[in-house]
């Protein structure tokens, strides 16, 4: 207990430096925010595996590792060219974070129309601090987890999103995070805000990559707002650093009619942590949440997610699929919540692993909590092997048993990608599995070009 | 929604307005003061004339158990239980001497079985299902003894078996269920005053169903008792339990505990039927039911299935559990539960894979109505070394009625690649196109919602000794199924 | 036998019948014909007493008694029978359990004794046998993974072994194939009596080949338009429902 209290006295007050220099340092009710984000997280303290909510993660790298804040000479850390998930950016609107700090030289603005507000968090609080003041306030709230305390106390990057009633952007926005450029273990906490007005449609691609070697800690809050009849298309792909730390926190509320389609990919990161959590808020409210997890090595990744149904007639949709390789080990917990009176809810949930070694490990927990009687939920979670028949079928066929193994994990992970509407970025996001896999893959896509 | 009012009128009918075994049979007993202290473990230990070790691990129990805080995961709510509040050992007078055939056992006892459904005389002569009766705290007969005695299968209250066997009683007590398990285990451990043993020796397959009854009579009074089933090399034993127990306002706590053993190539077969007092409709009194079953397949091939239907207590706390340590091993667990107006229940199962291709299956149907709320927790976990080990969990809830609760909580921990495992699990209610379905067939609603409730369970009902479904049967709300065709 | 009067019904506040009048006499076999969404169903429906339709005006009367606020299932014990458009599947519960626990509820009704599992295995093997039904079909879950002509045919079996006064059958003839649809036209033959009556809803006039109605009916806009006898149904097949302001489906 004590050395751990000590550890994050120590966390805290190497941060203390780096106060001053925090966007939207003179606005006094941020620095309240932040303080009371600062007393609750002393309070609260690291998460344990002792919480149900943390029964299976431990943060050892939290523990162990000084962090200390980025530099805005971290921030101008040189990039012969900026990785993008995406194909040709060319014309796509494009953010880019390095090290935590938005480099403008990078920024794209892709024509983005008119109602259309892509900002750094930094900017928008100097330029709207009220709106940023409302939502924040809100969204906080004070039953948040240890981490999104750490989060309001340290934010120090991030972006805002904002599309007005009615407005429709096509192509995706992708918001690039570059992390691992620094020779010192450093953290960043990145806070993102995206507010879709009534009827607005937008689709938003976060890339979380990281380049070189350093250890990183990336503790990112998203919140979102999506408003009546709104959609959007929010997707994300974990690329981190081999001793990165990533962890990220989606709390999204989704009004009438609304959808918020959210897809989650995590391939690298010494340990990573999805929680996501969506309120379906007003009647029609449809949510997809879905994702996938390719660990090796002794990699670390936990899924959580929560869906809370609060009124009638809402839906949701929820697909995992992970394959687990060598030492590695995922997590997946996923509860859907049907509140008192959320009558006629229908939800759905499926959570499947591959392990392809014998050290993997997955353990999982899908969870049903149901106040109301008249819905229709259900939830499948399963773990297997390569299917041997399969396998044999294919090489009888006279595909060698490497590209044989990749294109069955490929096949497996594809019932998950299938769930990403966005045609480009599903294909982006299957062009990261296929790379993910063994070098047999690229004759594999020779072989699937044919 | 006039179905759910129907629905909710039936499960009423059955679990509550039907409770039938709620009188009160009035024997003299004899009874420990009121409380919980080193001296009460003493005076059990004493009355039941105990060995030394077992008087000492009591005690070590008790010891610890004070260190124990209430277990706090579970999604049941409670008032804190006064321990003190309680007594923790009550005997039938008559039975301070021990009856020796049920000639000698009080007449009005006797009558208390009959009521309950169990005319032990009747059982014993007609239908080849040897009994043993747990009243209150201690057993009060065991039929069929000689019969079983032929074949070398030992069945008796465990009281007795410290007598007659002591050493094999010292084997195994505590080795699936250590005192150190959890706080009502434990509970058990220090004041736990009889309960059924059971031996099947190498070999035999026991001639006919083993079953036990429990009831609580006296007022304020704890049961713990404790049963322990060793199933040796070979053998085969179908072993089912029954409990009631008298409407009371207040809340009275029940805290068994199980063990089973399974040698090489054994199979145990444990069914239960719960039907303890739920309270009345306001959740006024009932029992608190906190029972920890488990089972350890020890030998290689061993199979141990638990069934279950869990229609009463106020709050029901249970997770039968095998541990699957024999290589190809199989552990089962099917289970119903119908929890009304605001009872609780929070159960499920652990399958524990250790042994290479062990297997496992679990099929759990949960009724909710009324205010009543109902969790399935389980819990799958294969080891490393459990190669080519299988899960299978269906899970299902059925819920009757706008303010009741069913969660499922299922935690799968795999550790090895070769393991399959599967969970899948469903929420819904009875739909309205079923229920008028049946009613334009003339089926009145009541019935009509057995019917789909029954259809609903068939799959747990099918486990159950033929003996026992029909009892079953009625608790759950059906009257045809089966009999035809 | 069944007299409907001025019938109104509305569901949600929607109106789908608007005054229908229709009266059957005993041993008559009505058709009832009609487009799609016309209300066909809603009328079964409210003959067979469903919850859930408002009846804004008008009554049902069957057998000289005012069927208003009836349970269903005392309809059904007074002898309406319904074979759904949609047979509802009822898992874990056997056709057979499900029989014996309906006759026996309707015997109870009129204080008859309860049939013993014999006689009511007797009863069943009689009637799949006429109907050419194969008896596994009885073991199995109530419709739950029938095909569309199974569930129909199990609609016809049940018919049979209730024996009803006032039979509906609600497109029973769809998803047929050409034998099974004169299996089930025998079965309704079969029932023709004097003192019975059917209410036959249909699209197609090929089964009036096999079952000649006494009357057929067009039911349009929540009204019987129409009614005359079965070559009214010849010509509907020929027309479709234009003449009604509407296109047939
Ligand atoms: N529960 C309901 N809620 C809302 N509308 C309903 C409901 N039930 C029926 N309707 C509407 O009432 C109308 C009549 O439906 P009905 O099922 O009686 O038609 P039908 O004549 O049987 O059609 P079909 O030939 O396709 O079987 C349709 O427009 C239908 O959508
Ligand atoms: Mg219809």
């Amino acid at each position: 207990m004590t050395t751990e209290s000590t550890n994050i006295k120590t966390f805290v007050e190497s941060f203390d430096p780096a106060r001053s220099g925090l966007p939207g340092a003179g606005l006094g009710w941020l620095k309240a925010l932040r303080e009371d984000g600062i007393e609750r997280f002393e309070a609260l303290g690291l998460p344990t595996p002792k919480l149900e909510a943390w029964k299976y993660t431990r943060l050892k790298p939290l523990e162990d590792t000084r962090y200390q804040p980025v530099t805005d000479e971290d921030g101008m850390a040189a990039l012969d060219t900026v990785p993008s998930l995406l194909p040709d950016p060319g014309g796509r609107p494009r953010l880019v974070f390095v090290n935590g700090w938005m480099r403008p030289n990078f920024w794209i603005d892709g024509d983005l129309p008119d109602g259309v507000h892509l900002e750094g968090l930094r900017d928008v609080l100097e330029t709207r601090p009220d709106w940023i003041r409302e939502r924040l306030g809100t969204l906080a709230g004070e039953d948040a987890s240890s981490l999104v305390q750490l989060n309001t106390a340290m934010m120090d990057t991030g972006f805002v999103l904002r599309v007005e009633d009615g407005v429709r952007v096509e192509t995706p926005i992708e918001v690039i995070f570059v992390g691992g450029l620094t020779a010192r273990p450093v953290a960043y906490s990145p806070r993102n805000l995206i507010v879709l007005g009534k009827g607005a449609e937008a689709t938003v691609v976060k890339y979380h990559v990281g380049l070189g070697a350093g250890a990183y800690l990336a503790n990112s809050v998203s919140d979102i707002e999506v408003g009546p009849g709104a959609l959007l298309r929010h997707y994300k792909v974990q690329a981190e650093a081999k001793e990165a730390t990533h962890i990220h926190t989606i709390r999204a509320r989704v009004a009438r009619d609304a959808t918020y389609e959210s897809f989650s990919l995590s391939i690298g990161g010494r340990l990573s942590r999805n929680e996501v959590s969506v309120r379906l808020e007003g009647e029609g409210a449809h949510c997809a949440l879905n994702g996938a997890y390719l660990m090796r090595g002794s990699e670390h990744c936990d899924n959580t997610t929560v869906i809370d149904h609060l009124v009638p007639h809402t839906t949701c949709r929820e697909v995992f699929k992970g394959v687990l390789d060598d030492e590695s080990r995922a997590v997946f917990v996923g509860r859907i919540v049907v509140h008192k009176d959320a009558q006629k809810t229908d939800g759905y949930q499926l959570c499947k692993t591959l392990l392809l070694s014998t050290g993997a490990e997955i353990d999982a927990k899908p969870e049903l909590e149901i106040y109301a009687d008249d819905v229709k939920c259900s939830h499948g979670a399963a773990t297997g092997q390569l299917d041997e028949t399969a396998l044999f079928y294919l090489r009888s066929r006279g595909v060698p048993e490497a590209l044989a193994r990749n294109l069955l994990v490929q096949s497996f992970i594809g019932e998950a990608l299938e769930e990403i509407s966005d045609e480009v970025v599903r294909q982006a996001i299957t062009d990261q599995v296929v790379h993910w896999l063994p070098a047999a893959c690229y004759l594999a896509e020779e072989w699937r070009a044919e | 929604m006039v179905a759910s009012i129907d629905t909710v009128q039936q499960v009423k009918e059955l679990t509550e307005e039907k409770y039938k075994y709620g009188f009160f049979t009035d024997i003299e007993s004899e009874t420990a003061p009121k409380g919980l202290n080193e001296d009460i473990v003493r005076f059990i230990s004493a009355k039941k004339n105990e060995p030394e070790w077992l008087l000492e691990w009591r005690l070590k129990a008790y010891r610890y158990w004070l260190t124990m805080p209430e277990p706090k995961w579970s999604k049941v709510f409670h008032e804190p239980i006064d321990y003190q509040d309680a007594y923790y050992y009550s005997a039938p007078k008559s039975a301070a001497d021990g009856p020796q055939s049920l000639d000698e056992i009080d007449p009005q006892l006797l009558e208390t079985y009959e009521k309950l459904g169990i005319p032990l005389k009747e059982q014993e002569r007609l239908s080849g299902v040897a009994v043993d009766a747990v009243f209150d705290s201690v057993s009060v007969a065991t039929t069929f003894k000689a019969k079983l005695g032929e074949v070398g299968v030992i069945f008796c209250p465990i009281s007795e078996a410290l007598e007659s066997c002591p050493d094999l009683v010292k084997k195994y007590l505590g080795t699936v269920v250590p005192y150190t398990d959890n706080k009502h285990a434990t509970l058990n451990s220090a004041v736990f005053t009889d309960g059924s043993f059971v031996y099947i020796p190498p070999g035999v397959r026991c001639p006919m169903e083993l079953s036990t009854y429990f009831r609580i009579n006296a007022a304020n009074t704890g049961q713990f008792e404790r049963t322990l089933i060793i199933a040796d090399k070979g053998s085969y034993v179908s072993y089912l339990e029954g409990c009631t127990a008298p409407m009371r306002d207040e809340h009275q706590l029940h805290a068994a505990v199980v063990e089973l053993i399974a040698l090489d190539d054994a199979e145990i077969k444990y069914s239960t039927i719960q039907n303890w007092y739920p309270g009345d409709e306001n959740g006024r009194g009932g029992i608190f039911n906190f029972v920890t079953k488990r089972g350890h397949c020890r030998g290689r091939n061993s199979k141990i299935s638990w069934t279950q239907v869990e229609t009463g207590a106020a709050i029901t706390w249970k997770y039968p559990s095998c541990i699957l340590k024999g290589d190809n091993s199989v552990g089962e667990f099917y289970s119903i539960a119908i929890t009304n107006n605001y009872q609780q229940a929070d159960t499920g199962t652990k399958m524990i894979h250790l042994g290479k291709n062990t297997s496992s299956r679990i099929i759990s149907k949960g009724i909710s109505a009324g205010r009543a709320n109902q969790t399935y927790r389980g819990l799958v976990r294969i080891s490393p070394k459990a190669k080519g080990a299988r899960n299978f969990t269906q899970c299902d809830s059925l819920l009757i009625g706008d303010r009741c609760g069913a969660h499922t909580v299922p935690y799968i921990e795999c550790k090895n690649k070769s393991a399959i495992v599967e969970h899948e699990a469903t929420t819904s209610t009875i739909s309205e196109d079923q229920l008028f379905y049946l009613r334009q067939r003339g089926i009145p609603p009541e019935e009509a919602v057995a019917l789909v409730v029954n259809g609903f369970c068939r799959e747990v009902l099918q486990q159950l000794p033929m003996e026992f479904a029909v009892e079953a049967q009625k608790l759950v709300g059906i009257s045809l199924e089966g009999s035809v065709g | 036998m069944l007299e409907i009067k001025n019938l109104h019904v509305s569901v949600d506040g929607k109106a789908i019948l608007k005054g229908i009048d229709l009266s059957v006499q005993p041993g008559e076999i009505h058709a009832i014909m009609g487009p799609n969404g016309s209300g066909k169903s809603t009328l079964s429906h409210v003959i067979a007493g469903r919850d859930g339709y408002e009846i804004t005006g008008g009554r049902i009367i069957y057998q000289g008694e005012d069927m208003t606020g009836m349970a269903p299932e005392i309809r059904a014990a007074k002898g309406i029978f319904l074979a759904f458009q949609y047979p509802v599947e009822i898992p874990g519960v056997a056709n057979t359990t499900f029989l014996k626990e309906a006759l026996n509820a309707i015997c109870r009704y009129h204080g008859k004794d309860e049939l013993d599992a014999m006689q009511f295995v007797k009863v069943m093997r009689e009637k799949t046998k006429e109907l050419g039904i194969p008896e596994d079909m009885l073991k199995r879950a109530v419709n739950v993974g029938f095909s569309g002509g199974e569930k129909k045919r199990n609609e016809i079996l049940q018919m049979a072994i209730l024996n009803p006064t006032l039979a509906i059958l609600d497109e029973t003839d769809s998803g047929l194939d050409i034998d099974a649809m004169k299996i089930v036209a025998e079965g309704v033959n079969k029932l023709r009596a004097p003192e019975r009556s059917i209410l036959l809803i249909t699209h197609y006039q090929r089964l009036l080949d096999y079952i000649i109605p006494d009357k057929v009916h067009v039911l349009a806009h929540g009204r019987i338009q129409r009614s005359g006898d079965k070559k009214l149904a010849l010509e509907l097949e020929e027309k479709g429902y234009a003449e009604f302001g509407e296109a047939a489906a």
